[in-house]
């Protein structure tokens, strides 16, 4: 066993998981959507990024590809939130909320789509 | 990761900057997350108040980056304080960490070879020009790139030694020549440095390192069998190896000067023709006293002795050997002693003697040798060996008949070869030549041109290299004779100032000396001696047709559909007139 890849794979699923938790439920209702989740989910998304760079394969390109996909969707996310409540000052409605969870719905599909990565490389290491 | 591999140098710095970046970070994120946890003040009516994310992450960026405009959107409360005053500790600590990681990559050696590599394989990649990949870049190195600048070639400078590769920086070449400092005997350093690049016209391993030179030749034969490789090789064992795997040009500066020893020996003529073909552009060659018949005083028994042994031996003349070391082959005439005393001069027989070699590897003793002998004997004729480049005010200053310098004999070789490859066989038939004839035509080229080292060019009758008499030869209008085709496009239309030496054609033994009567034909090569004016218009002549035309018949054609109607119709009516 070898901590690296411990530690790889820990922050790849749990940035699928965070994000996953912050995008179930009512797409337009703000009590199943907590902030706290969609920050901590952005903050490990951007820790996963960092473990995956330096990787000169054609696999760690594709990890990296997606990472930063998931990055970009969730923190357009939250600058959605922050401008409706900041900025525009129209408050979570209803239509703000559902944009900001099909954008977290969309880094999910690239975090998804990590993970798969992780678990096919796994499975093509015979040893 | 080693320093010579070619490692993408974003790579390397995004792998040396994760754990640094992770701590930033996290730092950041447990910064912002209290801040939106920890109780502020209370609003007006009492309801304790707290951060949004929003508001957190515009206080801390610009806290964490030193800005600080102070507490905003409200005065904070106590709590608050004390745990920004703790977020600005951790910052501060995350930040020095980044930034002394950065810093202690950008002077790490790895790092900076990676740079210089990426940068070289990018100048290199960029090159749209043929160039010339130089190994070592020493005295003949050198010699080559100035000489291969002068006409109008690029190179590519692979130098091991840094203080020589900050030289070439300070060198003022018209054009940029991309250099790195590093091993050539290693394939990868030949890949960056465009091996295979299919602007490269040929490989040159000059290092002072045998070995290094047989690997450059290695790699050549091997990633790039097209291309001709130029390979200095001092021992006999090199030369070998070298011509084993089938190098194109082996040169040994030693058996390279013997053979011009021989030749002087042989035919004077042929010789002083041979260093006026081939001497540095720019520079002019002096006729020397033809080394005498008789006997021979020679210092040293290395290589170069040897070979000098040979030539003399070769031509006949009783050579005498002067060394420290005990007689190695005893069919010599050989002396033990030291050369740069008179004691062993004498007994070696200097009053007698017609001429000396000083032949060692030390330039101060061969000086020493030459003159001891010249006091001697004043008519002696000298052969003198320099080592060192850096001697050559002292060499200058004796004035000896011959003067050896393997940087210099090295560098002739290689540019005759490679810029005009149509040399080799006219040298060759020089060399076989008797004396008359090369004399009578020494004479009448030396007399047109004069002792400067003239232009030596060659042409093939192609559509790349002469388009013009291309086409007129496709149509089948005319037939061309060398004579017409060898005149100025300018009004009288007198004769270049160029002969042509040499004519190769398919099918046909070479043609030494083409005279003006000779017929050109399609895919002819030609070898052409003259000056540098005559070079560029018979170039004119050979790319521009209207230029062709003019040189032919001394008519202006005119250009452009109108015109060349114009002058149909008027020639048609002065034809009906007359």
């Amino acid at each position: 066993m070898n901590l690296e890849k411990v530690i790889f794979g820990f922050f790849i699923v749990f940035a699928a998981t965070l994000n996953f938790g912050f995008f179930i439920g009512e797409i337009d209702n703000p009590s199943h959507h907590d902030i706290y989740e969609l920050f901590a989910a952005i903050v490990v998304n951007l820790i996963a990024t960092v473990l995956k760079f330096g990787d000169r394969t054609q696999i760690g390109a594709i990890h990296l590809a997606t990472s930063l996909v998931a990055d970009l969707q969730l923190l357009a996310a939250a600058m959605v939130w922050g401008y409706a409540v900041h900025v525009a000052g129209t408050g979570l409605t209803a239509g703000v909320m559902s944009s900001i969870v099909s954008l977290s719905g969309g880094a999910l599909f690239a975090n998804v789509i990590s993970v798969v990565i992780l678990i096919a490389e796994t499975i093509m290491q015979r040893r | 990761m080693t320093s010579s591999t070619p490692t993408s140098t974003i790579f390397l710095v995004l792998r040396r900057l994760r754990t640094p970046l992770i701590v930033l970070i996290l730092i950041f994120a447990l910064s912002v997350l209290g801040l939106t946890l920890v109780p502020g003040p209370p609003d007006a009516n009492g309801v304790i108040q707290r951060l949004s994310f929003f508001h957190s992450v515009y206080f801390f960026s610009y806290t964490a980056t030193t800005i600080g405009f102070g507490e905003i959107p409200y005065a904070f409360s106590e709590q608050q304080r004390l745990w920004v005053t703790l977020c600005i500790y951790l910052s501060v600590i995350g930040w020095a960490y980044t930034l002394g990681t950065v810093f202690a990559m950008l002077q790490d050696k790895n790092f900076l070879n990676a740079v210089a590599v990426q940068r070289f394989a990018r100048q290199v990649r960029r090159l749209r020009e043929h160039f010339f990949l130089v190994c070592g870049y020493g005295e003949t190195g050198r010699l080559i790139c100035k000489a291969l600048d002068e006409l109008g070639y690029r190179a590519v400078v692979i130098e091991k030694d840094e203080t020589k590769v900050g030289d070439l920086e300070l060198q003022s070449y018209s054009a940029d020549m991309p250099a790195l400092c590093a091993d050539a005997g290693e394939p990868d350093t030949l890949l960056f440095a465009g091996l295979n690049s299919r602007y490269c016209r040929g490989v040159i391993a000059l290092t002072n390192d045998d070995s290094t030179n047989l690997a450059v030749a290695i790699a050549a034969r091997l990633l790039a069998p097209a291309l001709p490789a130029l390979c200095r090789a001092e021992h006999a064992e090199t030369v070998n190896n070298m011509a084993s795997f089938g190098t194109r040009h082996i040169i040994n500066p030693f058996e390279q000067f013997g053979e011009y020893m021989a030749l002087a020996l042989h035919s004077p003529a042929a010789y002083h023709l041979l260093l006026w073909l081939t001497g540095l552009p720019g520079t002019t060659v002096t006729r020397h006293r033809d080394p005498p018949v008789g006997k021979w005083v020679l210092c040293g028994y290395g290589s170069f002795g040897k070979v000098m042994t040979e030539a003399l031996e070769n031509a006949s003349l009783p050579v005498t050997i002067i060394d420290r070391s005990p007689p190695v082959d005893p069919a010599h005439h050989w002396i033990k002693g030291d050369g740069t005393g008179a004691d062993a001069l004498a007994a070696a027989g200097i009053r007698e003697a017609v001429g000396i070699v000083a032949a060692t590897g030390n330039d101060v003793n061969n000086l020493s040798i030459v003159v001891t002998a010249h006091q001697m004997n004043p008519g002696l004729f000298t052969v003198l060996r320099q080592n060192q480049v850096a001697n050559r005010a002292l060499f200058d200053a004796f004035e000896s008949d011959f003067t050896m310098v393997p940087s210099e004999i090295v560098a002739h070789e290689c540019l005759a070869i490679l810029t005009t490859p149509l040399l080799a066989p006219f040298l060759a038939a020089v060399r076989k030549a008797d004396d008359a004839w090369a004399e009578a035509l020494l004479q009448d080229v030396t007399g047109r041109f004069g002792w400067d080292v003239p232009a030596v060019w060659s042409v093939a009758i192609n559509i790349s290299q002469a388009p013009s008499v291309y086409r007129l030869l496709m149509r089948h209008e005319a037939r061309l004779k060398l004579g017409d085709l060898l005149r100025a496009p300018v009004t009288g239309r007198p004769e270049l100032a160029c002969r042509a030496l040499l004519l190769l054609r398919e099918g046909d033994p070479p043609r030494l000396l083409p005279d003006a009567d000779q017929e050109i034909l399609l895919g002819d090569q030609l070898l052409f001696v003259g000056d540098e004016t005559a070079r560029k218009e018979l170039g004119l002549t050979l790319f521009n047709a209207h230029t062709l035309n003019y040189v032919l018949t001394g008519l202006d054609s005119p250009g452009g559909l109108v015109w060349e109607w114009l002058a149909a119709r008027r020639r048609a009516k002065d034809a009906a007139h007359g």
